[in-house]
């Protein structure tokens, strides 16, 4: 019955889909839905940009107009991942230029990128629009300067928390004079001072600018003038929040804040002086969105501020807002959906804040619709957790750091395992996972048995054996992601569970138990999953079959193994037996 | 930044009286720098060396790598108390005219104005920082320092974090030799 729409009709009913998931579904019915959907679709996501091929995504989407790539895995964030490893735009760059001139949107996370990709893109894309950089690295101002010049209608900037190496601040005035298209700019991870006149030139003839964050260099004292010239601001941060305590800095800030009825959400907050938090009492009422993530400021002050926003979703905060402050954060913020507590000192054994369990045990309490969660504190109860897991069924994320490794329960001194299990036997939803503290094999027998929709989950420093690995793998129906490190896992559960690797995007595992001969058979046995092992000291045969390899990193792919791979990098396949000198020992197939 | 060294267990060795599965004697492996680790046969055999390597670790713990999990840009932007930070950051001061060298700890200040103040007290001077918005201040002397990569840069164009890691040692110009640096 669906044959006898025509081509056009079907087109039509395929653009009120969005959704890769509902894409990839109607793509699976027949060809011909297959190729026209394949000709509709605008927009690509593709979590690992080594799973597939620039090739082989331009040959079945000839017409795309937004492309998202992530590259290095998760852990790189935290230093894991060494210099080189990879995660290079060039390639997709250079095929993108070529075969879609009308792409309008590229958004990368944690991929290198070099001034002269900058160039390119700036210079091969006529409807050039968006460009977001997350936790990228490899590029300098000069790049940005390629951009700003050679986008004329750029409408948004964000290098999100980039290495950006920082030449100067001039590339911000290579924004033309016409340019008037842009609706948000973060350059908050940039160091040098941009000129000051530019950029409020440039905030003053952009009328639809919505969000800007600012970076650290950019006074207190000036942002009055960016504020009166941008009042229909959605999303502000601002620069260091300091400036000496003169009265009318502070009056030109409040009334700046009273003009801004549109503001939703701030950040910034850098060397925060709290005499000047008062200036925002006036917005307070209608932030949904706080990062504080960076201002130093204590109680009283901070949970003053805090709790003058009642309409609050999401908070972003260091822990000196200590216990006391998230009991006031239940009590006022009834709205809040996401609570992110950081620590301050997190290389202090003992940490100098009343931080503890309490205040997201308050929180858990006073917040219904609390469902996402990233909380580091020094210690932690089963009593506690069964407590969050009871209040908050609701819960979809929950990373819990608890600073030293393998710590107990504090009041009990026993492994935390009663406490995880809790928040996955009653947190249906749980999508994502990160435990820390003592964990024997048992946490992740439960995780097998109730964590059925968990996508990712992290573990560090737990475990026993195998058995704990094998209860993730064969139970976590829907996991995409696994990231380990420093847990006793080994050969036989990856061995096991292989089959289960290719339902995933990735696995990552550093400092186990897993030997050269496994990865070497892993890599042998399946084909569609690259195998790539990390060793830093040296290449992995140079010690015997059974030598543990220093990292591990497993993803799906359909390109085969990769090419750009340093020294440093080896992968597992079909030829490895006659690429390294040992010859692999009798395994059977 | 990579730190691939000093990577100790924080053992709070109750491993003793805790109930857990797995066959008794197996224990956790973890990554370790010596190189005879490399070589090892199997993980339980290495957990003797673990245990007693950690009891020699000294109070103030090395840092695992990349624990606690907190972005290096976190970290970058907050003041942190590090082992290394006990031994102060001592750089030469050099001022044109002075007969002798002075040293200071430029990790006591809090930001710019502090350390200028500091320098004009020790040399008895006034010292103008170069700024966008001011100029020199027209001030006699100019404050330089030499940077990782031995570069002479003007004192006060990069953010406070980033000057102390990056200073290696200070000159105090004399306003005529500062006049390429763009001051009066």
């Amino acid at each position: 019955m669906a044959q006898s729409f025509p081509e056009d009709v079907l087109e039509h009913v395929f653009s009120f889909l969005n959704h890769d998931r509902d894409r990839n579904a109607v793509s699976l019915v027949c060809k011909s839905w297959y190729d026209i959907e394949r000709l509709s679709r605008r927009r690509i996501f593709i979590g690992n940009c080594y799973a597939v091929s620039p090739e082989i995504v331009i040959r079945r989407f000839p017409d795309v107009r937004a492309v998202e790539l992530k590259g290095k895995p998760h852990f790189a964030d935290f230093n894991l991942v060494p210099e080189g490893w990879g995660g290079y735009v060039y390639p997709w760059v250079v095929s993108m230029a070529g075969a879609y001139p009308w792409l309008e949107e590229i958004k990368l996370k944690r991929m290198v990128v070099t001034d002269e990709n900058l160039e390119l893109i700036s210079k091969s894309f006529k409807n050039f629009t968006v460009l977001v950089l997350l936790s990228c690295e490899g590029f300098t101002t000069d790049g940005l300067a390629y951009i700003a010049a050679n986008c004329r209608n750029l409408r948004e900037l964000d290098l999100g928390e980039s290495e950006v190496e920082d030449l100067s601040g001039h590339w911000l005035s290579h924004f033309p004079d016409n340019c008037t298209s842009l609706v948000s700019l973060n350059i908050s991870c940039l160091g040098s001072e941009v000129s000051f006149s530019a950029l409020e030139r440039l905030v003053a003839r952009c009328p639809n600018l919505k969000t800007l964050r600012l970076n650290r260099a950019v006074p207190l004292e000036k942002l009055p003038n960016l504020l009166c010239r941008a009042p229909q601001l959605v999303e502000l941060g601002t620069g260091a929040y300091s400036a000496e305590i003169q009265s009318d800095i502070f009056s030109n800030l409040s009334e700046a804040f009273l003009g801004c009825k549109q503001l939703k959400g701030l950040s910034g907050f850098w060397d925060v002086v709290p005499a000047y938090l008062p200036a925002m009492y006036s917005v307070c009422s209608q932030i949904t969105s706080l990062n504080l993530s960076y201002a130093t400021a204590q109680n009283p002050d901070l949970v003053q501020f805090v709790s003058q926003c009642g309409n609050l979703q999401r908070l972003w905060v260091l822990d000196y807002i200590e216990d006391v402050g998230l009991e006031a954060l239940a009590a006022a913020c009834k709205d809040l959906q996401e609570l992110r507590v950081f620590p301050s000192d997190p290389y202090d054994a003992e940490g100098n804040v009343t931080l503890t369990e309490q205040g997201l045990v308050a929180v858990s309490e006073g917040c219904p619709k609390l469902q996402s969660v990233l909380y580091f504190c020094r210690q932690m109860s089963n009593a506690a957790l069964v407590a969050i897991a009871r209040n908050r069924p609701n819960m979809i994320r929950f990373r819990l750091c608890i600073i030293e490794p393998r710590a107990p329960d504090y009041l009990t001194l026993e492994p935390l395992d009663a406490g995880f299990g809790a928040i996955v036997e009653n947190c249906k939803e749980l999508l994502r996972l990160s435990m820390s503290g003592l964990l024997t094999d048992r946490v992740f027998e439960y995780i097998g048995t109730h964590a059925k929709k968990l996508e990712m989950l992290s573990i560090a420093f737990a475990g026993d054996s195998d058995l704990g690995l094998h209860h993730v793998l064969s139970g976590c129906e829907s996991l995409r992601k696994l990231e380990i490190r420093d847990c006793p896992f080994g050969d036989k559960a990856l061995l096991a569970n292989a089959t289960k690797l290719e339902t995933m995007r990735s696995l990552w595992m550093s400092s186990c138990s897993v030997s050269f001969g496994a990865c070497k058979l892993l890599g042998q046995k399946m084909p569609r999953l690259n195998v790539e092992v990390i060793n830093e000291r040296g290449p992995p045969d140079s010690g015997p079959e059974d030598c543990p390899v220093e990292k591990l990193y497993v993803y799906r792919t359909i390109a085969g193994p990769r090419v750009d791979m340093p020294g440093f990098v080896w992968t597992m396949d079909e030829r490895v037996s006659s690429r390294f000198s040992r010859a692999t020992e009798g395994h059977g197939d | 930044m990579e730190r691939a060294s000093a990577a100790y267990e924080n053992d709070l060795n109750l491993k003793a009286t805790e109930l857990r599965l797995g066959l008794p004697g197996t224990d956790e492996s973890s990554e370790k720098q010596s190189s005879r680790n490399y070589k090892r046969s199997s993980p339980e055999m290495d957990n003797s060396c673990q245990k007693d390597e950690q009891k020699c670790v000294p109070a103030s713990k090395a840092q695992v790598v990349g624990w606690p999990p907190v972005r290096s840009y976190l970290k970058n932007v907050l003041h942190q108390k590090n082992d290394s930070d006990l031994s102060g950051m001592f750089v030469k001061v050099s001022m044109d005219g002075a007969p002798y060298l002075r040293k200071i700890d430029i990790k006591v200040y809090k930001n710019y104005p502090d350390l200028l103040k500091a320098l004009e007290n020790m040399f008895k001077c006034s010292i103008g920082v170069y700024s966008e918005r001011e100029g020199c201040n027209g001030s006699d002397f100019s404050p330089t320092y030499e940077d990782k990569d031995g570069d002479w840069m003007l004192v006060g164009d990069v953010p406070w974090d980033m000057f102390i890691t990056s200073c290696k040692r200070l000159r105090i110009m004399k306003g005529s030799e500062a006049k390429g640096l763009g001051c009066l």
